[in-house]
């Protein structure tokens, strides 16, 4: 045991020594021949860049039915799908000139980062590491679906509580939150548990499935959507415990902060119109109404024909209106992907609007 | 005055080289730069905070980043190790039958080789993980008391216990790479002239004794580089151990990417430690072949 100890500390320090003196010895030797390196890449915005490529690329899963799911026709579908064509509308005016690209946890921050993908829209938690400049680097949009991480078990386990779990083996995707909150958890309550890691969620499922763990544990809009995969769905629970806030939210790079505002406004657009009552079919109304009548100051700011505020942040002044005609309010897009009548019914619950008892809020179009 | 240009042009290309290299790497930190990321190790110490369901030293979710990669690399390094040995094991058995004379085995063992190659390392890997260890729920495959067994908890073997995931990546890799070595086994005994199997009938030695003692020491040398290649090959290849869970370097270091965001520090830490295991076992079988070449046949 102490020695094992001794050899940790030892393989630990000389790890951290090796590595550093090795590399930083090698970049040294690099900067000292090529004194000179140009850089080619010119100082224009993400956002202009996308609007000079005409075309998003907007990274998602394409594996979480409800979210994002890749059809039989080929043709990508979910709410953080339609998140993306929103912005899609918003910055280009058209929200068919979206390229997806599907990407896994673990790809997913460095596909920004690389400048690879424009944006993500991929079921990604906001935190403060994720969100700040010492961490991943990047910057969140609001939040588009209140989640928390639950645990899945067989009902003919007889298992109820987190308590019951002890000792027990549970399935999970590596390289997520999910993943160190089912760490904090269990240590918290000093449980010993196993932690089964698979890469993706379909293997997570599998694993699940075919009983090498007694549960499993996602985001429970994840389980909810992988159970009504199942063969027999009423099989399995889900447990009441939650784990965590999982706020997730689109993302970008955190040093285009024209992208970001265009981005974060789109979604409060979403959710303004939500509030106001304007959808897909009676956008064209409204429209005639904010023309029609000077009085009427606030709508004919949101929509565009007064005030300029698309202007403001490198979109055009009726943005909006290219929005919710594309796209239609929050409430449109959630019920299409996982209202009552979708594939993947989830109660609403935190995603009301505010004036219904949920979290979502715009703040104010001035 | 021919031999100084070939010295010029000798320093010439390893300038050029250096030079080569050195824009690359420039270019690498010039990019980390403009996106933010920069070199930083420091990471390292930290608590991990995940915790592992193998691991052959103590470990627990408090230790450093650097000791939970070690882990991964001690997990990587028990597979690569069994799954080498145990792949040398059924190679061999199946080259030797392949060059055989019973018609039987030759058929056998071909239409084996012919299955394993042709398809695909990670649809094996599921298919032994998947299919084979956890659908066998709780019924036995293979039992025989307090020795040997085989179910969806993975082998017991002496009261060891192996996990179905490392099971299914130990018979995976096995089983995958034996093929490649039993076409390297057979390759180096068909290389001996076949005059040599005429010259120890003719002597009549019997065909066990001229198979082991005349045409195998003949056979040897023409083993160790097909079989090294495939050795590195059977490394390199368990890194898809991501894919049924089994905590190995790779799959840790795509936890810690995620956690710390520092994806190329990772992926250098990986490369580095995949290129020493590597060299390990290139130098490792260069002294076999020393040896082998040494001991004069």
């Amino acid at each position: 045991m102490t020695c094992a100890l001794k050899l940790r500390k030892f393989i630990v320090n000389l790890l951290k020594n090796m590595i550093n003196r090795f590399f930083f010895g090698i970049a040294a030797f690099g900067l000292l021949l090529t004194s000179c390196a140009s850089n080619q890449n010119k100082n224009i915005s993400r956002l202009s860049l996308i609007q000079k490529r005409d075309e998003l690329i907007c990274g998602v899963s394409g594996k979480i039915p409800g979210f994002s799911f890749i059809e039989r026709d080929g043709s990508y579908k979910g709410l953080d799908v339609d998140i993306c064509k929103a912005f899609a509308a918003a910055i280009i005016g058209d929200s068919e000139k979206v390229q997806f690209r599907p990407l896994t946890a673990a790809e997913r921050f460095l596909a920004i980062k690389t400048g690879d993908i424009d944006l993500l829209s991929r079921n990604t938690t906001l935190t403060l590491s994720r969100d700040s400049f010492g961490g991943n680097g990047l910057t969140f949009a609001p939040v588009v679906f209140h989640d928390g991480q639950g645990l899945m078990v067989k009902k003919n386990s007889g298992i109820e509580s987190i308590q019951e779990l002890a000792n027990k083996s549970i399935c999970v995707g590596s390289g997520t939150t999910t993943e160190q909150n089912i760490n904090d958890t269990f240590e918290s309550l000093s449980l010993p548990y196993t932690p089964i890691k698979y890469q993706d969620l379909n293997q997570v499922v599998a694993g699940y499935l075919q009983g090498r763990c007694q549960a499993m544990t996602s985001d429970r809009s994840q389980l909810a959507a992988a159970r009504s995969g199942f063969k027999n769905s009423k099989d399995h629970i889900i447990l009441d415990d939650v784990l965590s806030k999982e706020p997730l939210a689109p993302a970008s790079d955190g040093s285009e902060q024209k992208l970001a505002d265009a981005m974060r406004w789109t979604v409060f657009a979403l959710i303004a119109a939500e509030e106001q009552g304007i959808t897909q079919s009676n956008i064209a109304d409204k429209v005639q109404l904010a023309t029609n009548n000077p009085q009427l100051k606030s709508l004919r700011r949101f929509l565009g024909v007064d005030g300029g505020l698309g202007e403001k942040i490198g979109l055009s002044n009726n943005f909006v209106v290219n929005v919710i005609k594309a796209t239609g309010n929050y409430g449109e897009i959630y019920d299409r992907n996982l209202g009552r009548d979708s594939d993947v019914p989830i109660p609403r619950g935190l995603n009301e609007i505010y004036s219904k008892g949920g979290l979502h809020i715009s703040p104010p179009f001035n | 005055m021919s031999k100084n240009k070939k010295k010029f042009f000798q320093i010439l290309l390893v300038f050029a080289f250096l030079g080569f290299l050195g824009i690359l790497i420039n270019n690498l930190i010039i990019n980390l730069a403009r996106t933010g990321l920069g070199f930083n190790f420091n990471w390292l110490t930290k608590p991990a905070s995940f915790s592992l369901a193998e691991h052959p030293l103590p470990y627990s979710p408090s230790d450093s980043y650097a000791w939970a990669l070690f882990i991964g690399w001690m997990n990587s390094l028990k597979v690569i190790i069994s799954s080498l040995v145990l792949a040398t094991c059924i190679g061999t058995l199946i080259g030797f039958l392949r060059v055989g004379k019973n018609s039987f085995f030759s058929i056998i063992t071909a239409g084996y080789i012919t299955v394993i190659r042709q398809t695909p390392l990670l649809i094996q890997l599921m298919c032994w993980y998947f299919v084979g260890f956890l659908n066998m729920r709780n019924n036995s495959f293979l039992s025989i008391s307090n020795i040997f067994n085989i179910s969806n908890k993975g082998i017991e073997l002496f009261g060891l216990n192996l996990s179905p995931e490392f099971s299914a990546l130990l018979f995976g890799l096995s089983i995958f790479s034996s093929a490649f070595i039993a076409e390297v086994i057979r390759g180096g005994i068909q290389s001996v002239p076949l005059g040599q199997w005429e010259a120890f009938r003719s002597l009549g030695i019997s065909e066990k004794q001229g198979f082991f003692k005349i045409i195998i020491p003949q056979a040897l040398p023409a083993f160790i580089p097909g079989l090294t290649s495939q050795y590195l090959n059977l490394a390199k290849n368990s890194t898809l151990a991501i894919a049924i869970g089994y905590s190995d370097i790779y799959a840790i270091n795509d936890t810690i990417i995620n956690q710390t965001g520092r994806a190329v520090e990772c992926f250098i830490i990986l490369l580095c430690s995949f290129l020493i295991l590597n060299l390990l076992i290139t130098k490792v079988m260069g002294i076999i072949d020393k040896s082998i070449m040494k001991s004069g046949i």
